[in-house]
Order: structure tokens, then sequence, then C-alpha cells
């Protein structure tokens, strides 16, 4: 059975279980998705199930694009995601729910993170900053000296510095799941999930088990 | 989105009344004992009221044995709290009295308020 879900993140809040206890969680609005396309060895190479998410209008999408889900007469949808699966026990045109996952599974998210544009290397890479004190002046915040002097007479590769941040593919692992909606699609995990409000997600079965 | 959100979150927790700042309360919580649930009373002074819908909460300070203070912060919406008493009134001019910390004895007594 295929355990992987597209969805949309709602935002964070703070729920209760049955037992009483607060969690922090946040919301997605996951599915319904439909199978698009069943991968297999034979003809792509490899197996694996496309699921599509988001109904929106034809005129949103390439013809490229509808005619690949009017052939099988799936509505038109907007985000088109490949889960690899050994065997997938589905057929095109399948409606894959929030069913698939049930409370107190854990699941792998991943998203797009927010964007910071170009940051310093305090943001970036936790530089600790200098002395606000002591006759610093205009330095709070810059990354100090590069490298030593005549020997090795340049930066090392890969060192740290200032530069773009964030939009980058983000996996948050083993996240509980605290409740699950099926009425509404919605999901709740325990904890942050990358993104911003509105933001695509992907929900599979963990790796870590 | 933020219906969405609203949805899901706890309904309002209908046992606990209107609290104040320095109202002496009684609360009692239910507590779980392997399969078996018991009320645990909780008796002292709401220092802070902490507003916020779904994290409400409120934080209840009492002075044990040998003097030592406790406190303890109930969420308002928790379905653990049972019940709240309000057994006495008292005239404060903070919202947060933290300075009740500080005291002992007799400077950590209130006066009570009268409607």
């Amino acid at each position: 059975m295929l355990k992987g879900l597209i969805g949309k993140k709602i935002g964070m809040t703070q729920i209760f279980d049955d037992q009483g206890v607060a969690y922090p969680v946040t919301l997605i609005e996951a599915g319904p998705c439909y199978v698009t396309q069943i991968r297999k060895p034979e003809k792509e190479g490899y197996s694996a199930v496309q699921l599509g998410f988001g109904e929106v209008h034809p005129k949103r999408l390439s013809n490229g694009e509808l005619g690949h889900l009017n052939a099988n007469k799936i509505p038109p949808m907007r985000f088109l995601r490949e889960f690899r699966i050994k065997t997938p026990e589905l057929n095109i045109g399948d409606k894959v729910t929030v069913d698939v996952f049930a409370v107190g599974e854990r699941v792998d998210v991943l998203g797009v993170s927010k964007g910071k544009g170009f940051a310093g290397v305090v943001k970036r890479h936790h530089f600790h900053g200098m002395n606000a004190t002591h006759g610093t002046s205009d330095r709070n915040r810059a990354p100090g000296s590069n490298s030593s002097g005549t020997t090795p007479g340049r930066v090392y590769r890969g060192s740290r510095r200032a530069g773009h941040m964030g939009m980058d593919r983000v996996t948050s692992q083993n996240l509980k799941v605290v409740m699950v909606d099926a009425e509404r699609n919605l999901i709740a995990l325990h904890g942050a999930v990358p993104g911003g409000k509105g933001s695509l997600v992907v929900l599979k079965e963990t790796r870590k088990q | 989105m933020a219906d969405l959100l609203k949805a899901v979150e706890a309904r309002k927790n209908e046992k606990i009344p209107e609290l104040q700042p320095g109202d002496t309360v009684n609360v009692h919580t239910k507590i779980k004992e392997g399969d078996r649930e018991r009320i645990q009373e909780f008796k002292g002074t709401v220092i802070r009221l902490r507003k916020g819908g779904n994290e409400a909460s409120f934080t209840v300070r009492r002075v044990a044995s040998n003097g030592i203070g406790v406190e303890r912060t109930f969420l308002l919406r928790s379905p653990r709290v049972d019940k709240v008493v309000v057994e006495r009134h008292n005239k404060v001019r903070r919202a947060q009295l933290y300075f009740m910390r500080g005291r002992t004895g007799k400077s950590a007594r209130l006066k009570q308020k009268f409607e």
C-alpha cells in the first residue's frame, strides 16, 4: 500500500490528544490525490506511482499536462509528484486520501524552506559575531578573517560565507501523526514542517524505523 | 486557511469560570495513574492570566511546606482541568502579581474584594 500524499501547509496550532496532552502541531491539508501514472520497471526502468494534487481550471495547464491527465479521465491537477514504491497496488485514477495515515504513525515531510535572501554569516552559519563594545566599530556581524597568511595564500574551498539562504528542499523526519480528519482532508503532525503557510508539502512514510 | 486552524482547536473548557489576577482558586485536575483516574487539587493565588485564545493559560501560586513557593500553569482549554472554584476575589492593582514571589508570611496576604 502506498503511504504518500501531497498537501498544503495550513499553519501551526496546539491541540489536545485523548489523554489531554497538548501537542504543538502543524496542520496540513493533504489530498485528495489521484493516481495519475504508474511507472513500471519494464518501461521507465523503475517502479513508482505518480500522484496529482490540487484541482485547477484547465486553462492553467499546458496542453501536454492536460493530455496526460485527460487520457485517464482525471481532473486537471496543479501538482504532480512521484513516489517510489516496489509494488503499487493501485490503478490509474484511484483516489488517495488522508486515510492512508493513522494516528500514532511516523512520517517524513518534504518542503521548500522559507527564503531568507542574501544572508550574512551570523544568520546563515551561526557565527558568533564580534564584541558589541571594547572598541568594536561596524564589525559586529562580520565574518572575521578568511585564512592564514602566505601559507596557504588562498581561501579554502567550501569555507562558510555569506550568501543565499533558504528556499532549499528540506525534509523533516520522523514526525508523529497526532490527528487525522478524513472529512476535511486534514492531518496534524507533531512539530514544525518546512516552508511558509500555503506552501506545498509531500508526506511520506518515514525512513527511520 | 484560518478557518481550518480554528476548526481543529479545542473548545472552551466550560468548567473554568472567568478568572482575575489575585483570585484565590482551587483547581481540580484529573490525574491518570495506570487505568485509574483521580482528582488532584491545587489551591493558590492566580498570579498571571495569559490571553491568546487556543493557547490561553493561567498560573497559580501557592506556598507549600517550609515556605517553598510552588507555581503551576494550566491551559484554559485543557480537558484535564476538571473544575476551578473561585474561593475569593482579592484586591490587586497589577495584572501580573510577580511581586508575590518575593513575599512570605504576613506580607504575602491580599485584601479581599467585596462586590
